[in-house]
């Protein structure tokens, strides 16, 4: 009788090509990505049919939680260091090297300025927990036009600066005007709010305009 | 039974001397690849890949006298009221005409571009473009309330883009506006609205916002 011979193929898979595109994957999201910053409150923007991109650099940001608190921060963190010794030096906070160095570490704070110190003591981790007071608006304390001023010091007046608000679906009207108001004492007139995308309603003006530019709504290309 | 011949051969043969043995230069590659994709997941997850979208907002310089401000006719605006709870209330004109006394003429809507406030901007634009033989261009007013929310202000104002309104002005509710809203809610049976810590100085706290 004949001995079968059954034909042994081994079950393993060669997997150099699927790392070579894991890999190649990874090299793309490292390159066009940008890490998240840890923001000290969740904001939903609201929506809106504009296409403009956030400046990449030279941004103060001004975040207003749903609950009408206010943040300040802005993006470099060279600048936020420099941004707190002033502020420090100004208000006579004595805040030591560790404590500014937390505060260049955060994205954003929202502290009164006499708090500022206690919050800056806390580790990072207890800070994200810490339910921060928010920046004082009203009129008496002046204090987010002093952020918005050394701010403004601190990048000597180059016109690329640009003041972003970032405000929460839900955020009461009234808090957000008074944030514009200080904006406008302090000759802030171009401002950006934050939004998310949402594609062009059919039939309006600026539908018939995007067609006739042979784009599509909603998917519309970078200004 | 067939005879199965396993590749590894059977113990009975055995070679004399010593035999090299073959490796194979083949390495496995799976591990590695398992490390790839948990960083690109790690990646995915901490990292942003778009940059946020904005949209602009030119708040006016303060005029000092009255005469530098641009006066509105009554015959090309468009005045909206945000209430609380997604209600909108919008009248024509700026409410300053005694004869056509806007108390009356306050209508409720919703912010729905069909059917609600996107059809009565672009009727207005029609009806102001023909009533003035294209000279005149519409002017939208908006005055939030205390109560309305950042989202209905942004909405508004990216409606003014969507009909591409080229003029529109940003106002705080006047205590006047709020009680002509205010009445026509206790007609409906709503809950009023309170204008009580409205920011002061909403006479030249005006923000004219134009493209």
């Amino acid at each position: 009788m004949p001995k079968v011979k059954i034909a042994h193929k081994s079950t393993l898979v060669d997997m150099t090509p699927m790392c070579d595109v894991a890999f190649l994957l990874l090299l793309f999201f490292m390159l066009t990505s940008k890490f998240k910053p840890q923001e000290a409150v969740k904001v939903i923007t609201p929506t809106s049919i504009s296409t403009t991109l956030l400046p990449e650099s030279h941004v103060a940001m001004i975040t207003i939680s749903k609950d009408g608190r206010v943040f300040f921060g802005i993006d470099d963190q060279n600048q936020r260091l420099q941004l707190i010794k002033n502020i420090s030096d100004q208000y006579k906070l004595a805040l030591d090297g560790q404590e500014m160095k937390n505060y260049a570490l955060a994205s954003n704070v929202g502290m009164p300025i006499n708090k500022l110190k206690q919050f800056l003591d806390m580790t990072p981790d207890q800070q994200r927990a810490y339910h921060q007071d928010g920046i004082p608006v009203d009129s008496a304390t002046q204090e987010l036009s002093q952020w918005v001023d050394y701010t403004v010091n601190i990048n000597n007046n180059n016109p690329k600066l640009q003041f972003v608000v970032k405000a929460d679906d839900g955020t009461k009207f009234s808090v957000i005007h008074k944030v514009l108001e200080i904006m406008k004492q302090n000759n802030h007139n171009k401002l950006d709010l934050i939004t998310s995308l949402k594609a062009v309603p059919e039939g309006t003006p600026a539908y018939e305009k995007y067609k006739k530019a042979g784009d599509t709504p909603g998917n519309a290309a970078e200004e | 039974m067939a005879d199965v011949e396993l590749a590894s051969g059977s113990a009975g043969k055995r070679h004399g001397g010593t035999k090299s043995k073959k490796n194979s230069t083949r390495v496995d590659m799976t591990p590695m690849c398992d490390v790839a994709f948990l960083l690109i997941f790690f990646f995915m997850i901490t990292t942003t890949l778009q940059r946020q979208k904005t949209m602009k907002l030119y708040l006016p310089h303060d005029v000092k006298n009255q005469e530098e401000q641009n006066k509105v006719k009554e015959s090309q605006a468009l005045t909206i009221i945000m209430a609380k709870d997604n209600n909108l209330y919008y009248y024509y004109g700026i409410g300053q005409d005694a004869a056509k006394d806007p108390a009356n003429n306050v209508i409720q809507t919703t912010y729905a571009l069909k059917g609600g406030i996107g059809d009565v901007i672009a009727n207005k634009w029609k009806s102001v473009i023909q009533s003035s033989g294209g000279q005149d261009s519409m002017v939208v007013i908006i005055k939030p309330t205390k109560e309305s929310t950042y989202e209905n202000v942004v909405g508004i104002l990216d409606d003014m883009n969507i009909y591409e309104v080229k003029k529109y002005a940003l106002v705080p509710a006047s205590d006047n506006d709020v009680k002509m809203v205010n009445d026509k809610r206790a007609a409906a049976g709503l809950p009023p609205l309170t204008n009580s810590d409205q920011p002061s100085g909403s006479g030249p706290a005006q923000s004219n916002a134009t493209k």
